[in-house]
């Protein structure tokens, strides 16, 4: 009995990082239909802000909020650099400038820190254990799915009852008719780059936090992770993402399990062949999204 | 032309689409509280000179004027602050948000205004009460005559000063058409400048003030609705034999 809960806490922390992650990749996608592959550098920024900070007195929580902050501002500084000078010329341009972009805060990180790791401040509660029904978890695991139902709550509210959100889910449908109605595309992008940098920090607090420390190519695995998530999911639908999300935790965690101890170091083949298989099954993903849609 | 103010005036609009001219020198005017007709065969240029006018296609050249005002190189979320709305031809409901929430993003531009949103929403439920039924159904589920209900429905919620409507008979069965264009006389006899765009004409030619006749690209003929409908040659100035 123990073992299963043990399982199910392990597959919500782990699906619920891979579940924002996701999220925050599909956000901007869902509009721009562009992919943003410097969308993992901001989980390293997030991660070298606190770096930087980490020697100051400054409490875990602050330097942690100073993380989340600069990923959003990485957010919106992405969109001005990369998308915005390009983005109505052709996709081909979008997709060079968003890696040159990546390319550029990698290198930057490279050359004005360090190769090596940097430690980040992590809070004592990250490396206590939980101990309850005979399972013993990380603390860690069960803020993780506490931040992540939290943050999908309050984005699944946002989407629904606010205005912003309402347009921001037509945009997605029908960018031009969207603009006719007086929805600023300008306003739209940003918003969807803010929100994707606000899921990046967060993840980078429990995805950083697991490890203790950062390195210029962190972001790497992250946006992998996201992007299989969202094809698993259906790259235009946002419940897709967090199902794709929680769906990748499952198989990932599941086959930690159950695979013997000579062959786990194949995993990756295994979850790999496993997303081949639902994508031979549903090549559009699992959720289809919204019925029309069209490029700006 | 009538002796009223211009609100909109187009001059020598052309719209190219790659290489293609789609539209050559077309002026036109619409007075304030005008119903101006663009009727014209199918490609003639007449949904493109309404995109352009609603700020979605940039003109290769030409100028339009809004109260006097060059707002030509405009996006469409600017025209729409300047109170211009448009109902597309392919009827843009977005289909996954509900009735409400369409009528809401119309609102978009005076957001702040709550409870000037919240009164005119429950003037177009009694406006069209079919929509007060299905408020909370998504848009898509609606049929073909509900959703150009709430298209029109959706473009006055910001509150325009000129609408744009592009074809909105199309694809609607013949009952639906009759209240559709019971709708735009009601429109019009509120005050509302429209230019309305038809491929129905004697419909069009029912309800407008004036109309411009277009045939490949090029305004071909231009009178009072009457004058035109009088017009015996109206089939070929359609057809260019």
């Amino acid at each position: 009995m123990a073992v299963y809960l043990q399982f199910i806490i392990d597959v919500l922390s782990l699906g619920g990082a891979y579940a924002l992650m996701a999220l925050g990749l599909v956000i901007v996608y869902g509009i721009l239909r562009l992919v943003n592959f410097a969308y993992g550098e901001l989980i390293m920024v997030s991660g070298y802000t606190m770096f930087l900070l980490g020697d100051s007195a400054l409490p875990w929580i602050v330097m942690a909020a100073a993380g989340v902050f600069m990923a959003i501002v990485g957010g919106i500084v992405t969109d001005y650099v990369a998308f915005r000078p390009v983005r109505t010329k052709s996709v081909t341009a979008v997709l060079i400038t968003s890696f040159a972009f990546s390319t550029l805060l990698q290198n930057a990180a490279l050359l004005f820190i360090s190769p090596r790791p940097r430690n980040v401040p992590l809070p004592d509660i990250f490396s206590e254990t939980v101990r309850f029904a005979g399972v013993v978890t990380p603390a860690r695991n069960l803020i993780t799915i506490a931040a992540a139902v939290i943050l999908l709550a309050v984005f699944a509210w946002m989407m629904k009852r606010t205005v912003l959100g309402v347009a921001m889910r037509a945009a997605a449908t029908h960018f031009t008719m969207a603009r006719m109605l007086g929805v600023s595309a300008n306003l739209i992008i940003s918003t969807a780059f803010a929100i994707s940098g606000l899921f990046a920090g967060i993840v980078s607090l429990f995805w950083i936090g697991r490890i203790g420390s950062v390195v210029p190519g962190i972001g790497l695995e992250p946006l992998l992770i996201a992007f299989i998530a969202t094809v698993i999911g259906g790259m235009r639908s946002l419940q897709g993402a967090v199902l794709g999300g929680f769906l990748l935790a499952f198989i990932d965690t599941g086959l930690n399990y159950s695979l013997p101890q000579d062959l786990l170091k194949f995993l990756d083949a295994f979850t790999f062949s496993l997303v081949i298989l639902i994508l031979l099954w549903r090549p559009a993903g699992l959720m289809k999204g919204p019925a029309s849609g069209q490029r700006t | 032309m009538l002796d009223v103010a211009a609100m909109l005036e187009v001059s020598s609009l052309e719209l190219r689409y790659g290489a293609i001219r789609a539209v050559k020198d077309v002026s036109l005017t619409v007075g304030k509280g005008e119903l101006v007709a663009l009727l014209g065969a199918n490609g003639a240029g007449k949904s493109s000179t309404l995109r352009a006018i609603a700020g979605a296609h940039k003109p290769a050249s030409g100028a339009i004027r809004l109260n006097g005002e060059d707002v030509t190189n405009l996006s469409p979320e600017r025209m729409v602050r300047n109170g211009v709305a448009m109902v597309p031809e392919t009827r843009d409901v977005f289909p996954d948000l509900t009735v409400a929430e369409n009528l809401r993003l119309g609102a978009f531009t005076r957001r702040a205004d709550v409870s000037g949103v919240e009164e005119d929403k429950a003037r177009m439920f009694r406006l069209f009460p079919i929509l007060a039924e299905r408020a909370e159904q998504a848009a898509g589920t609606l049929s073909g005559g509900e959703q150009q209900m709430l298209v029109v429905a959706r473009a006055l919620m910001s509150r325009p000063r000129l609408l744009l409507l592009d074809e909105p008979s199309l694809g609607l069965a013949p009952t639906i058409v009759g209240r559709i264009f019971d709708m735009i006389a009601e429109l019009k006899d509120s005050g509302l400048t429209m230019l309305l765009v038809e491929q129905n004409a004697s419909m069009a030619l029912g309800v407008a003030d004036r109309a411009y006749v277009m045939r490949l690209g090029k305004i071909a003929a231009d009178g009072t609705a009457a004058d035109i409908a009088a017009a015996s040659d109206l089939k070929a100035l359609y057809l260019g034999s």
